[in-house]
């Protein structure tokens, strides 16, 4: 008798612990499932239902109509247009100054951890809070940056209010938001650099300059690629730091329409899902396109070594 | 001599590029604080004024009273708190379960996880908006909690550090009767706090800072929380930006306390990847 009570807990504990750890998974996983993974499907399919209506989640056929539209619509190619001419500015320039900063940073200092609380400042704060202390900077009339600018007889600049300069204005603000991050992150790549290279170029009688070109970009090179892909990704994206120097509106005359503001408009105005979805999607394909193209960029440079 | 005078130079070189830099960076909370306490005629001067002529908290009083920024402050502790609180219990739970937990289609499971952690949050709005619309959570606080509950990246920081703990550990508690559950909480979490600190401190500043999501699903004043709340305000306060000024040091100042507290644990997270992108 007493063995079969044994025997009997036992396999319940057995049993058990064949479920446990799915229980463990349990509420990880519903979460990944609920707002994650069905949403990523769904607005693949929601793409393609035309004329969807929110209300009554019913549509016409299914199709390709939404992209047709979403192509077509010209306020979506100058947005593409524009997120683009973001993109290949803030990226470059974030990440050539934050190499140089990181290189200097990661020498020897006194206060490095003044100059640390300096530098890495903009990437705990609000970019929306930030964003409007620019604005007051960017002032046309009243503006502290065209003040400085006027010490080197520069007339003032309408930053905000005309549309040749709105670009300048936000990929200026763009940069100057980015840099923390990226600082970080080439800040740990060079740390992670074995001294014992330069102990080498040092003792062959190198220049510092030649060092920092022949051996600390090069063997920089994997965070370089990690830091552009990930500042593209998230610069594709940009709508946080445009929205609080334009009062809400995508630039003085519309004329800085990113993706994710067409599609907010086609979703919280137009009520146009299968449109603000096709339009998502669009916009997964150019992050997903130039991701490829760094990895597919960054093994041939691997290979080449 | 001359050498050590060569080397001088570049050293007066390099704080001097790294001293210009920090105060580009500075500059805009600088701004932002300074023109906090301006008066409005000192806020519209030119040349501007650098700083203003007495501390006087005046702007904020305005502020406060024009728009429900005390709402708005609570509401934003009470969403990172909750946000924070639910998101590392589901991440310890998850972590753990990867790590040490053995399951059929687990490592399947985690690859396919990790695949998923560049979709962009962009890409799930549309349908998200719609569930939390449909579980009838619109304009409700818990609406810009759920959401967020399950973050593959914090959740993949811990699981790597429950890896480098040593099996032997877990045997031995075992042999002493610890369920998995005990040795969860009363051996793991403990070990694991640098990675917890880091995971709560990201979530935090995420969770506080975030826009893009609570100006979708939030509409009504009570339901604000700061950084929306603000953006509503620059339309609510009419010309005044020395009160807009004094609202964004109140969104600001929180978290660079935050920093200024816990810059290591922040940056070594950000160094892995997390917070952009």
């Amino acid at each position: 008798m007493k063995r079969q009570k044994w025997e009997r807990d036992l396999t319940s504990h057995r049993r058990f612990s064949r479920v446990e750890p799915y229980l463990y998974v349990l509420p990880f996983a519903l979460g990944i499932l609920a707002f994650t993974l069905y949403p990523v499907v769904n607005v693949v399919f929601m793409s393609f239902k035309e004329n969807y209506s929110h209300l009554t989640r019913g549509f016409t056929e299914w199709g390709v109509g939404n992209y047709e539209l979403v192509l077509n619509d010209k306020k979506f190619v100058q947005a593409i247009g524009n997120t683009l001419n973001y993109v290949l500015l803030v990226v470059p320039i974030s990440t050539s100054i934050a190499i140089v900063v990181a290189y200097l940073l990661n020498q020897k200092l006194r206060f490095s951890a003044l100059f640390q609380t300096a530098y890495f400042l903009p990437m705990v704060t609000s970019v929306t809070a930030v964003g409007l202390a620019w604005r007051l900077m960017y002032n046309e009339k009243f503006g502290i940056i065209n003040y400085l600018l006027s010490w080197f007889g520069i007339d003032p600049i309408g930053w905000l209010s005309k549309a040749q300069y709105s670009m300048a204005a936000l990929v200026i603000f763009g940069v100057w938001n980015i840099l923390p991050f990226t600082i970080i992150l080439l800040l740990s790549g060079l740390q992670n650099i074995d001294p014992q290279h330069y102990v080498a170029a040092r003792v062959d009688g190198a220049k510092s300059l030649r060092i920092f070109f022949r051996i600390t970009v090069p063997l920089l090179l994997p965070t370089i690629f990690l830091v552009l892909i990930i500042n593209t990704i998230s610069s594709f994206k940009v709508f946080s730091e445009l929205y609080p120097l334009f009062k809400g509106l995508p630039g003085p005359l519309y004329n800085l329409y990113t993706v994710v503001y067409y599609i907010r408009y086609a979703m919280v105005e137009s009520r146009k899902y299968g449109i603000a979805a096709a339009a998502a999607i669009v916009l997964f394909l150019f992050i997903f396109a130039f991701t490829m193209v760094q990895l597919f960029v960054q093994r041939k440079w691997v290979n080449r070594r | 001599m001359k050498r050590i005078g060569r080397k001088n130079v570049a050293r007066f070189f390099v704080y001097f590029a790294l001293a210009a830099g920090a105060v580009v960076m500075v500059f805009p909370f600088f701004w932002m604080f300074s023109s906090a306490f301006k008066t409005s005629t000192e806020i519209n001067k030119f040349p501007p004024q650098w700083l203003p002529g007495s501390l006087s908290l005046a702007n904020f009083k305005i502020a406060f009273e024009k728009a429900p920024f005390a709402r708005y402050f609570l509401n934003s502790v009470v969403v990172m708190a909750s946000s924070v609180a639910v998101t590392a219990f589901t991440t310890i739970l998850g972590a753990f379960a990867f790590s040490r937990l053995k399951f059929p289609g687990r490592d399947m499971l985690f690859s396919l996880l990790l695949s998923m952690m560049m979709i962009p949050f962009e890409m799930l709005v549309i349908t998200n908006y719609s569930t939390i619309v449909d579980i009838g959570l619109w304009d409700k606080l818990p609406a810009l909690i759920l959401p967020f509950t399950s973050s593959i990246f914090y959740m993949y920081i811990l699981r790597n550090f429950f890896q480098s703990v040593p099996d032997s550990l877990y045997y031995s508690a075992r042999v002493d009767g610890a369920g998995n559950w005990r040795y969860l909480w009363k051996i793991m979490v403990p070990m694991a706090r640098p990675s917890l600190v880091t995971i709560v401190l990201l979530n935090a500043l995420a969770s506080w800072n975030s826009f893009l999501w609570p100006m979708y699903v939030i509409s009504s004043t009570d339901n604000r929380t700061l950084p929306w709340g603000l953006q509503v305000f620059t339309t609510e306060a009419g010309f005044n930006p020395e009160l807009l000024m004094a609202a964004s040091t109140v969104v600001v100042l929180p978290m660079i306390a935050l920093f200024l507290f816990a810059r290591k644990s922040i940056v070594r997270g950000v160094a892995r990847g997390g917070l952009k992108g």
